[in-house]
């Protein structure tokens, strides 16, 4: 029993932030906030099933993917596809030339549902697809770059080219994929309408429950070997190589369990926002994406959370108020992040609760700024990060 | 194809690839800043088309300058603003260099993340100081017009112009990198640092000069690219994929492997864009590419050095 409550909450400091988050988007936001902006919170959350995955893949086993954003748009995608196929039956689209098909094919002078598109009729189909092609895109990437070493900024920039590729490629074919608009007029979800208060109220404590499950599943993951081996993987990659672990088999498989919880947040933005677009899936939301894990703390996942409320929360506030200082504001905080405080808000957390409760001063000189629900250090890191 | 006659076809080839070449011209011009910065210093600097950009505003002043108060300069102008360019990038970038990268040096992922930092700094700077519209410095005579080689051929003056400048440009990179002192330096410095150090290199100096000329650089392209286009606060940021994929693609600390992988994107790319449709055109050049470098990490020209 103490075992599994280690394993699931970190120990007690692990339960106490799960408590503070589970406090805070369970009871207090919704308390304080109308539904306008409790979606918009629900909205931001959705980000953070991202930024966990990138808390995964960048902080623990130090691969820095610039492609997120595609993941979480494939995500989004299969979701809205299933949601316009549902919007777009025959009686509804009936003034269309060709009733049955989504408007925007029947504006590009489709005659009939691309093939690609008919399983998206299926429920199962599209909620499973939510998963799977994120997953596989990434293990197919994953496959051909980490099996020959490639990693950090090739892997970065390759990403970036990925990201590029598929927004252009979706805002290329209009007739397929909606083109720049996206998919767009989303109503029901199985029968539900999901623009009602009461569906945007579930819709939020679904995310919620989601996400916290997210985070108790990857923090059972990481307290055990698996946890280990990605942090001296990340630190010593080669000696963890030549003690005879397949590096690159754990990298694809983070690689691709990081884009199958993107596609999850994808799939759950667009049944709260109602659409999905290009600009959801390109370079700059995937970069964004970075931004906020980067704030919050790369190294811990409830710090992804926070980082994606507070910089999207600072984004609405200050783009509603100060649209000219918001990029500088952006900019100048992603410097401060990366120069002064390369663990986020996390490790000035950790920095400021391991001073007043008086910790050990040797751990407080640890090498790697240890976040706040994470476990030791491996004996490995410590011992090999001085040897240049 | 079925549709052109063999002359028409010619003629489509012949302008296609001159297309081709400008755009070349282009992305050798951005990779170049790029191959020192990042293939040479390994700095992943995403602000580096900012710096293209502050170059083409350097330009834009110039010519408003120029026009207000000395309107007998307005034919030769342009070749100042060059220079001036160059200095105004390489300034900025020697600036940074001290107040930011080089405290990263060792973290390149983090230069990467910092950079894009800048880049958004440098953007709304940009968008304030010369508003969102795009803008166009005044040409002077001798840069418009085209040539005429044959009836349906036509051939502007201002992109025979780049290429040129891109020539020259390359031929003093290729220099610079391996006939002069700093250049010899800055190789010797990206080999072995520390040996480099020991033989009395200041290697400091040497990655604050090197960042510098890259950026410099940059800017040299963004005056060239005012003759071809108009520019914006975010038109550096548009191609700032294309520079890395260049760079990435020939292998990156190659001059002669940047030079053929930006041959190669921009003629593939001119002629995809002709026979597809126009982003799908893009969409297959980039993916050839991103294949490619899956099966061939290195890149085309990839150095044998140890690291």
């Amino acid at each position: 029993m103490k075992i599994l409550f280690d394993r699931l909450f970190a120990g007690k400091h692990g339960a106490r932030n799960l408590l503070v988050l589970g406090l805070i988007l369970l009871v207090i936001l919704p308390l304080s906030l109308d539904i306008f902006r409790l979606n918009l919170v629900g909205k931001y959350l959705t980000y953070a099933f991202v930024g966990v995955g990138l808390v995964l893949l960048w902080g623990k086993a130090g691969v820095l993917s610039l492609g997120q954003g595609v993941f979480f748009g494939l995500g989004g995608y299969c979701m809205a596809m299933f949601l316009k196929l549902e919007a777009s039956d025959p009686i509804s689209t009936k003034i269309q030339s060709t009733p049955g098909i989504p408007d925007f094919m029947d504006w590009n002078q489709l005659k009939a549902l691309p093939s690609f598109w008919v399983p998206f009729h299926s429920f199962p189909f599209a909620s499973a697809a939510v998963f799977v092609v994120p997953a596989l895109l990434a293990f197919f990437i994953g496959l051909a770059m980490f099996k020959r070493r490639v990693g950090g900024v090739y892997f970065a920039v390759i990403t970036q080219a990925i990201a590029l590729i598929i927004s252009l490629a979706i805002d290329g074919n209009q007739g397929l994929t909606g083109g720049r608009n996206g998919i767009t007029d989303l109503r029901t979800l199985l029968g539900h309408d999901i623009r009602s208060q009461h569906a945007q109220y579930v819709l939020y404590f679904t995310t919620c429950v989601l996400l916290i499950g997210v985070i108790l599943l990857l923090q059972w993951m990481l307290s055990g070997k698996m946890g280990k081996i990605l942090l001296a993987m990340r630190d010593r990659e080669d000696r963890v190589r030549f003690s005879g672990y397949d590096v690159s088999a754990y990298k694809i498989f983070i690689f691709s369990l990081a884009a199958a919880l993107s596609g999850l947040g994808g799939a759950l933005f667009v049944v709260q926002v109602g659409f999905i677009s290009p600009s959801l899936v390109g370079i700059v939301p995937s970069i964004e994406m970075v931004i906020f894990t980067a704030v919050g703390g790369k190294l811990s996942l409830y710090g992804a959370v926070y980082g994606a409320l507070l910089v999207n929360t600072g984004k609405s506030l200050f783009s509603e108020n100060f649209p000219q200082l918001w990029l500088f504001m952006m900019g100048g905080l992603f410097i401060a992040v990366v120069v002064l405080f390369p663990n986020g808000i996390a490790g000035i957390w950790q920095n400021l609760t391991e001073k007043f409760s008086g910790w050990s001063a040797a751990r407080r000189k640890a090498p790697v700024a240890v976040a706040t629900e994470v476990i030791a250090p491996v004996a490995l890191e410590t011992e090999t990060s001085k040897t240049p | 194809m079925g549709q052109y006659t063999a002359s028409e076809l010619w003629s489509i080839t012949a302008m296609q690839s001159f297309a081709g070449f400008s755009l070349f011209s282009v992305l050798l011009l951005m990779a170049l800043g790029l191959a020192i910065i990042f293939g040479q210093m390994g700095v992943v600097n995403l602000a580096h088309g900012e710096f293209m950009a502050l170059g083409a505003y350097t330009v834009y002043l110039c010519s408003q300058l120029a026009h207000t108060y000395a309107p007998a300069l307005v034919p030769i102008y342009f070749l100042v603003a060059i220079v001036a360019a160059f200095l105004a990038s390489a300034l900025a970038g020697l600036f940074v260099e001290w107040s930011l990268i080089r405290f990263l040096y060792k973290r390149p992922l983090d230069t990467l993340l910092a950079t894009w930092g800048l880049s958004l700094i440098m953007q709304q700077l940009f968008r304030t100081i010369f508003g969102a519209r795009e803008v166009t410095p005044t040409l002077p005579d001798w840069l418009m017009g085209s040539f005429k080689p044959s009836e349906s051929i036509d051939i502007p003056i201002n992109g025979v112009f780049v290429m040129a400048l891109t020539l020259a440009l390359t031929g003093g990179v290729w220099l610079f990198m391996y006939r002069s002192r700093l250049g010899l330096r800055m190789r010797a410095t990206v080999q072995n640092r520390s040996m480099s150090g020991a033989v009395g290199i200041n290697t400091r100096w040497v990655d604050r000069m090197t960042f510098s000329l890259g950026c410099g650089i940059a800017g040299v392209a963004g005056a060239a690219f005012t003759t071809i286009g108009s520019t914006g606060p975010d038109s550096g940021s548009r191609y700032i994929v294309d520079t890395f994929l260049v760079v990435v693609f020939g292998g990156t600390a190659s001059l002669a492997g940047t030079i053929a992988s930006a041959f190669g994107i921009a003629q593939a790319q001119s002629i995809f864009e002709f026979f597809l449709e126009g982003t799908m055109g893009k969409v297959a050049v980039l993916l050839t590419i991103v294949i490619i470098l899956m099966i061939r990490p290195k890149g085309l020209f990839a150095n044998k050095v140890r690291s």
